[in-house]
């Protein structure tokens, strides 16, 4: 029952990072219909980042500011750079463009930072939590926490502030909202500010979380959130947040249980043409 | 001939040929699919385990390999039917993905460890390796090209192209889309079974992670390079790409930048292809080559 619990703990926080890693994808997917494979490749330079500025700072709150920062503008020069250009063409051509740009920021991360596997020496400021048997770890209570918050902050911002209502037009309608006077490439530019800035945290914690950052690192996460948000429903944000618990659970309990013996990643793909059979517009999808 | 030039030169028209086929089901029928490597990995680990378990040789395989790789790609073709656009293009990772797992996780086909001994191809009780081998898959390019050819301008053919351009008005006409989708598709996946099998004996050694995925993205920036939807497009797309590398070598750390750089170039000033509508390539050979010889041979 103990060891059940804690890897309940466990599935809960890597389903939370998937949620912070695939947030701004289906934010992104909501408003442009591209799938921003390159998403992967701000979160890893968030890591890098966040790595950088606290092994010079010692300020965790500082490297999360300034990753945030930096990935926030490298978010927004993907957007104008290489997929502004591109709307106009079927979505596959935005796709292979945004596949080069994670290959090329993978390569770029190695021939800086090197090859090998950095470790990411930062103490989180929490306590550990005792929960009757249960003890829960500093890293995991930020996962936790961060995730609330972030989850929070957003819903706030797309549900009550104009900034999300004008989100929320762009993404019904690019057209009519431009033609009711909207300045909808701005909203475009804020969303990927909010979706990379999400990404750098996730990049930030995983990091944490694992004690660990390399050139590959967005690899897995990359096709993994795309096979998140199509279970969660291509571009319903709710939607994604919920399949990325559900994923996280899945793995760590069958994982942990049910001895199979495909490797995680494979598992969420299966899952992912499992539901896509049974309802092909995805869990929270609506078409 | 150098040997290093047969060698870049003969894994060059191995990739024309998955391209080919790729082709067919992305340029010709509409469908994007980013997990052809594992229909290549399908036609490799076939043509492998009837080599060296069965005790076949390359041409009593072959078949069975062809057979086998299209069976296969129907199956998988269906699920793909119900999705489209985007959705189609993250299901087709995801079989990459799973078939990947699943040779690389299964210790009948050799786990982690591939498959290795794989024997030459004998032509007339001859060996073929080298130049041998080159000719070989020359000549399964030709077969490849002919077969394309031949579907651009059947009732088929046609019947694809209808449906990639507009399905309902293609639909109302009487032509099915999931007869002509699943058509193309199991002719793309054993050109690409074909391919595979090729790669196997001419490597005589397999592993399932030489058919990842970036293996698939390959793929698919080989057909959008050439030009989707074109006869010659994946040829040279096929030739480019596979000749970069090989030019880049001598910069061997920024290797992969620069490549990835050119692509991105390339897509954002050329994204029909170097064949493709409104290209480049289209237009000089157009100036060259006066009438509509162009469009018809293209």
């Amino acid at each position: 029952m103990e060891l059940f619990l804690e890897q309940l703990l466990n599935g809960l926080a890597i389903g939370a990072l998937y949620a912070l890693m695939t947030l701004g994808l289906a934010l992104v997917y909501g408003i442009l219909r591209i799938l921003h494979v390159a998403h992967a490749a701000i979160y890893s330079v968030g890591a890098y980042l966040g790595l950088w500025v606290f092994s010079w700072s010692g300020s965790l709150l500082l490297a999360a500011l300034l990753a945030m920062a930096g990935c926030a503008f490298l978010g927004v020069a993907i957007e104008r750079l290489v997929y502004f250009p591109l709307l106009r063409y079927p979505p596959y051509v935005p796709l292979i463009a945004s596949i080069a740009v994670l290959l090329g920021t993978e390569e770029v991360c190695r021939l800086i930072a090197g090859p090998y596997i950095l470790s990411f020496p930062a103490q989180v400021p929490l306590p550990s939590l005792k929960l009757g048997p249960l003890l829960l770890s500093p890293a995991l209570l930020a996962v936790y926490i961060t995730t609330g918050a972030v989850l929070l902050g957003l819903w706030y911002v797309v549900g009550r502030t104009e900034l999300g209502l004008a989100m929320r037009a762009t993404s019904q309608s690019r057209v009519m909202a431009e033609a009711l006077g909207m300045n909808t490439h701005l909203v475009i530019t804020l969303t990927f500010v909010l979706g990379s800035a999400i990404a750098a945290l996730a990049g930030i914690l995983v990091g944490i979380y694992y004690n660990q950052v390399y050139p590959t690192m967005g690899a897995v996460p990359a096709y993994k959130s795309l096979a998140i948000i199509v279970v969660g429903g291509l571009g319903s944000v709710s939607g994604s947040v919920v399949a990325s618990l559900l994923l996280g659970l899945a793995e760590t309990l069958l994982i942990g249980f049910a001895d199979i013996p495909l490797p995680r990643d494979a598992l969420a793909f299966m899952a992912m043409i499992g539901v896509l059979m049974w309802r092909s517009e995805g869990l929270f999808g609506s078409r | 001939m150098s040997g290093y030039l047969i060698t870049v030169l003969t894994v060059i028209s191995i990739q024309a040929i998955a391209a080919c086929g790729l082709n067919v089901i992305v340029g010709f029928a509409g469908q994007i699919s980013l997990g052809h490597a594992a229909f290549m990995a399908l036609g490799a680990y076939a043509t492998a385990m009837l080599c060296t378990k069965a005790g076949m040789g390359f041409w009593s395989a072959l078949p069975l390999v062809l057979i086998l790789s299209g069976s296969i790609g129907l199956l998988l073709g269906l699920p793909s039917l119900r999705v489209r656009e985007d959705f189609l293009a993250i299901t087709t990772i995801g079989i990459n993905f799973i078939v990947e797992a699943v040779f690389l996780y299964t210790p009948f086909f050799g786990g982690a460890l591939g498959i290795s001994g794989i024997p030459r191809v004998y032509f007339l009780g001859e060996p073929l390796k080298g130049p041998g081998f080159l000719l070989l898959c020359l000549g399964f390019v030709a077969l490849v090209m002919a077969i394309c050819w031949w579907f651009t301008r059947s009732f088929a053919g046609l019947a694809c192209f209808s449906l990639r351009e507009e399905e309902a008005a293609a639909s109302s006409l009487g032509i099915s889309p999931v007869r002509f989708k699943l058509l193309a598709f199991v002719m793309g996946t054993m050109m690409a079974g074909l391919a595979g099998a090729l790669y196997a004996h001419y490597m005589r050694m397999i592993n399932a992670t030489d058919f990842n995925f970036p293996y698939s993205v390959m793929m698919l920036s080989i057909v959008v390079l050439g030009g989707m939807g074109t006869l010659w497009g994946p040829l040279l797309g096929a030739a480019v790409l596979g000749s970069l590398p090989e030019i880049f070598r001598p910069l061997v750390d920024y290797r992969m930048l620069l490549y990835t750089a050119l692509l991105l170039l390339m897509i954002r000033f050329q994204p029909g292809g170097l064949l493709g509508e409104p290209s480049l390539g289209r237009r000089l050979l157009s100036k060259m080559i006066p009438g509509k010889r162009v469009e018809e041979a293209l």
